[in-house]
């Protein structure tokens, strides 16, 4: 036998005889991740299993006569027929309570930094690991009182888990009756905190509960989403918004900086928890994140972000059953914190590599392929999953409301928006952000093509923005993306015949065109200033480069040329814009009078110049003359 | 535990079933004996009950269903390291090819390795200069990234990644290893490991004479699968090689170059397999999970928390037509961290390397430039470069429908901007290194020509230490 102190535990060799017990079924079949298994008592669809001497976890996927078919979460090597399989009796779930936030986890929710301990740099197989710490004491703060009723979703107390978030502890599902003993102190997520008396008997409540991570969490009632999720994004939150409660996708060729979109909307975005999933992509990436996020302070609390996240990372070449998984892992965390009356904004990175871990294990299922090979259940799994999403009335008496936005990007292959994953998901999400490589190749970012993607949710965030800002915000919109439309079309023109036959009107579209895209919608995520950029601010952006636009025009009309206007040195000051510092205090509908002053110079200087060159116009004419 | 099996049922390409076994795992190495008594090497696909399937690594041809015999191996394909393995030429599976003597491992390694914990890893930020312009400037290569090069067929990719291994070096600092029993040359150096997946024997002679001439073979492995040697060992081949590499890099503190020429008939190879397996196919007929298979190779590049050493890749992969949305380069592009894109037209316009910089791309490069990496004004800079250079392509466009004439005074500059902008800085000799102050400076002189109103993406306060007029 050889030596192997590799990283890799080496479990060939082991040859057992059969000694399987009661419990157990035996593998009749090893093919990549999919086990097939027969004698497993009880067996049923979607209960986790033990497979192997190794205790590798899986998943009941297919049931015949027998035998069932199983998705291992884990690398099958060394694995063979005749190894025992044991049924857990439970569905794949995930454990909520405190503990959750700052973690990172696995696609199956197994804190990453706890197998580092146990295994080292590498992942090593058949660890079964709870997903909150058992041991770690907390600060439990009830409420309620006791003798007071109770019911489902009621909170009962309090667990200030990070500086910024208090993790509320909720009476689970289908429990009613009344508190017979609840007190303060320091508790572990497994010790009684409450106790409440029911109809049958009393009921001993712990802060951790567990959740079948396939089946969507419950509420009182859904509600239309009617709030923007504010990104600091220029281009989304100005013309392309989400809502809190809403769902969006961003597609795009590789290299279009899908991630780092999705990055800086987990950064800047104002959901009070961040449920961020990286599903089948880079392992830099997610070190990324885990470098970052304790570091950067989210400007709404000034606390770093990683108070307020959750990580799950399956990276492209940890297992592929288990990044099936990741997804529902994360946005069933997700639920959990809307339930306590939180808005959650959920980033899923990258759908795609989902949809293909659902494509792989159905292949080996040998099941009838659909389009390029994708199973013919491939939109409804996602519609499911985008329809956990929503803003919602919570469980409890107390009428609270919480919201879950979800976010998935989607790689499709050769960045052919006609492939079937993007297809499916544009009949679910509401918002559609195009990533373009043509945009990323000028270093235009984010490349959201500003002609092809949408948000349906604008009518519902009227209200908010004509509340916030008066009507001028819808009419300043509809007014860029007229412009950037014109400019579109006199593109076309130009590339026949020239710019030089364009009227001086036209040529002016075109220059406002050009600052609306480079002075506005271009935005650099690696500037400390430029990366987040508030509503305030972006109103004032786009308002001084529309008075520039509406006083040359004027000028135009009066018989000045536009190489003349070309020539203004305000066009500097709102290339510059984008440099003026944030507003100190947050949010953006408060008044700050520095920031405001900035763009009112530029303005007074465009009208100084302007005037300065009607002067001069004035002067030639009389002298002609 | 060494039972043998004479039980084989059917041969098809690469594949052979074999019937009335028991105890066989999943992925276990076997070794065949033909008639004759030559040895073949596979390893089992799918196992049942009573059946495995076995793909061989080798060629099946001569091996006979009556008299073959298979011995199930009770372990994965392995590759025995110790430090002698540099300078050394071996096999896709790792056996010395002539002329190389045979090593005496320290140990054994599945090559198939294990996925690092993402919580392990160390976010790659060192810029390493390669000398060359278009990627120092523009696309920079971290140390512990993977970044491919994207190129067609009769592009000079080949030399291009014979120049990074000639120059690349790591700015300012000089490590020192803590491991007494390396050797002081090796301690904290560098190692370069090849692996070529079948390449014609000119190029794989094209690079050992270029790591002799560099003086660079005692610290290079080679792992060589040429043009006509079985086409499944080419499955092996990145394996292989990136078990070397994680061995030099994580047990040994050295900071390995990988460089894996060509990725293409890598995926090739994985196709027959997956073709004779008969599974659903994905576009172009590769498999379905061709992604997950690529990312098990090129996810092994990166650093390692407290670990000194790192793996830098390389792969070279041709595209079929020079088309970028072929599964084998969009696969990659979506896996590595950016990609060095060769244009055929550059090339054709005799510029060498013939990078063309607008789609290329490095993803890491944000945290391996700026102040204290290269300088302060580079992120800036580079940025806008590309502007101006996208500018100057469109201004050529235009120019090709309506003539020069028509374009304005600004479209102009920018014309002449892309025209010196290849001629200048993509443009550079074989032998040219050029520092990252040179290549800096080089973009600073041709953002002189254009108006000072359109430097829009670089800061003020830069524009007036860096620009001069």
């Amino acid at each position: 036998m050889n030596i192997n102190n590799g990283s890799r535990d080496s479990v060939f060799g082991v040859r057992k005889d059969n000694n399987k017990k009661q419990s157990q079924g035996e593998i009749i079949k090893v093919s990549g991740p999919l086990v097939i298994a027969k004698g497993i008592p009880n067996a049923r669809m979607y209960d986790m299993v033990r497979v192997s001497d190794l205790n590798l976890i899986g998943e009941i996927i297919g049931l015949k006569a027998d035998t069932a078919s199983i998705q291992v979460y884990e690398e099958t090597s060394g694995i063979g027929p005749g190894e025992p399989v044991e049924s857990t009796n439970a569905p794949l779930s995930v454990e909520l309570g405190p503990g959750l936030l700052k973690s990172i986890f696995d696609g199956i929710q197994r804190p990453l930094d706890v197998i580092r301990e146990k295994t080292g740099d590498y992942i090593a197989r058949g660890l079964s690991l709870p997903g909150i710490d058992r041991k770690k004491k907390w600060e439990f703060k009830p409420i309620l009182k006791e003798g007071d009723e109770v019911e489902e979703g009621d909170i009962i107390g309090e667990v200030q888990e990070t500086p910024v978030i208090t993790h509320k502890i909720m009476v689970p599902l289908g429990v009613k009756g009344k508190i017979k003993k609840i007190s303060s102190g320091e508790y572990a997520v497994e010790e009684t905190v409450t106790e409440i008396s029911t109809e049958n008997g009393n009921e001993n409540l712990k802060m951790l509960s567990k959740w079948p991570v396939r089946t969507k969490r419950q509420y009182k009632r859904k509600l239309a989403p009617d709030e923007p999720l504010i990104t600091g994004q220029r281009v989304v939150d100005f013309l392309f918004p989400l809502t809190k409660g809403g769902t969006a996708c961003l597609p795009g060729p590789f290299g279009s900086g899908k991630t780092i979109l999705q990055h800086q909307l987990a950064k800047w975005s104002d959901a009070q928890i961040i449920v961020y999933i990286g599903c089948g992509e880079r392992g830099n990436e997610m070190t990324s994140v885990l470098m970052e996020f304790p570091e950067l302070i989210d400007p709404y609390t000034k606390q770093p972000l990683i108070n307020r996240t959750v990580l799950i990372a399956n990276t492209s070449n940890m297992p592929v059953a288990a990044r099936e998984a990741s997804i529902y892992t994360g946005i069933t965390i997700a639920e959990y914190f809307r339930d306590m009356g939180y808005n959650v904004a959920v980033m899923a990175d990258s759908t795609s590599r989902w949809a293909e871990a659902v494509r792989e294990i159905s292949g080996r299922l040998e099941e009838m392929p659909g389009e390029e090979g994708y199973p013919a259940y491939l939109s409804s799994r996602l519609a499911e999953f985008y329809e956990r999403a929503g803003k919602v009335q919570c469980l409890g008496k107390n009428k609270r409301f919480g919201s879950l936005s979800v976010i998935g990007s989607v790689s499709p292959p050769g960045g052919d928006f006609a492939d079937p994953v993007v297809q499916s998901t544009l009949k679910v999400v509401k918002v559609f952000w195009g990533l373009e490589g043509k945009l990323a190749y000028e270093r235009h970012f984010p490349a959201i093509n500003w002609l092809t993607s949408y948000s349906l949710y604008l009518d519902n965030l009227e209200e908010y923005y004509t509340k916030e800002f008066g009507k001028d915000w819808e009419e300043i919109k509809k007014e860029c993306m007229r412009i950037l439309q014109e400019e579109a079309n006199l593109q076309e023109i130009v590339r026949l015949v020239g710019v030089e036959t364009l009227s001086g009107k036209d040529r002016l579209i075109l220059y406002t065109a050009s600052s609306i895209r480079d002075d506005f919608l271009h935005q650099n995520a690696f500037d400390d200033i430029d990366t987040y950029t508030t509503l305030k601010k972006q109103y004032l952006m786009v308002k001084t480069i529309l008075y520039l636009h509406h006083k040359m025009s004027d000028a135009i009309e009066e018989g000045i040329s536009i190489e003349k206007l070309l020539t203004l040195k305000a066009k500097d000051d709102i290339t510059g814009m984008k440099r003026i510092p944030n507003e100190e205090d947050l949010p953006a509908s408060t008044q700050s009078k520095q920031a405001g002053n900035k763009f009112l110079d530029i303005q007074k200087k465009i009208d100084r110049e302007i005037e300065n060159l009607k002067t001069e116009d004035r002067k030639q004419k009389t002298e002609k003359k | 535990m060494a039972k043998e099996y004479l039980t084989l049922r059917e041969i098809s390409g690469p594949l052979v079933l074999i019937e009335d076994i028991s105890g066989v795992k999943y992925d276990e190495l076997i070794e065949l004996t033909t008639a004759s008594g030559d040895k073949r090497r596979g390893k089992v696909l799918e196992v049942s009950s009573d059946k495995a399937l076995v793909q061989l690594f080798e060629s099946s041809s001569g091996i006979d269903i009556a008299k073959s015999r298979v011995k199930f191996l009770g372990k994965g394909i392995e590759l025995g390291v110790s430090l002698d393995i540099l300078g050394k030429v071996f096999n896709g599976l790792g056996e010395p090819l002539d002329g190389s003597a045979q090593i005496i491992p320290e140990k054994y390694l599945d090559i198939n390795g294990s996925p690092i914990n993402p919580i392990a890893r160390d976010y790659p930020n060192e810029f390493i200069q390669t000398g060359i312009s278009a990627i120092d400037g523009l696309n920079t290569l971290v140390r512990g990234q993977k970044l491919p090069i994207l190129s067609g067929s009769g592009l000079p990719h080949s030399q291009l990644a014979a120049q990074i291994v000639r120059q690349a070096q790591i700015l300012g600092k000089k490590e020192k290893s803590a491991r007494p029993d390396v050797p002081s040359e090796q301690a904290g150096g560098f190692a370069i490991v090849f692996g070529a997946i079948g390449i014609t024997f000119e190029e794989v002679d094209f690079f050992i004479k270029n790591f002799q001439e560099g003086a660079a073979m005692e610290r290079t492995v080679l792992f060589i699968n040429q043009a006509d040697d079985p086409v499944i060992e080419r499955i092996a081949v990145p394996r292989t090689a990136l078990t070397a590499a994680e061995f030099l890099a994580f047990e040994h503190d050295m900071h390995v170059l990988v460089i894996l020429t060509d990725m293409t008939n890598y995926c090739e190879a994985l196709r027959q397999v997956s073709a004779a397996r008969k599974e659903v196919p994905g576009r172009r007929g590769y498999p379905g999970y061709m992604y997950t298979d690529l990312a098990s190779i090129y996810e092994r590049a990166g650093r390692i928390k407290g670990k000194k050493g790192s793996i830098t890749q390389v792969p070279i992969l041709t595209m079929p037509e020079d088309d970028k949305t072929h599964p084998i380069p969009d696969l990659t592009g979506y896996i590595t961290e950016g990609q060095i894109i060769l244009s055929r037209d550059l090339h054709r316009k005799g510029i060498y390397p013939p990078i063309d910089v607008m789609p290329s791309l490095s993803r890491l490069k944000d945290r391996g430039i700026g102040k204290g990496k290269t300088r302060e004004d580079h992120s800036d800079l580079f940025n806008q470069l590309f502007s101006a250079y996208a500018k100057g392509k469109q201004a050529q466009e235009l120019s090709v429908i309506m003539g020069q004439e028509s374009l304005s005074e600004l479209d102009k500059i920018y014309f002449d901007f892309a025209v010196t902008f290849e001629k200048e800085y993509v443009q550079q000799d074989k032998l040219q290194a050029r520092t990252i102050e040179e290549t800096l400076q080089l973009g600073w002189k041709l953002l002189a020509k254009l108006p000072k109103e359109e430097l829009k993406r670089i800061r003020p306060e830069f524009i007036e230490k860096y620009l001069s007029r």
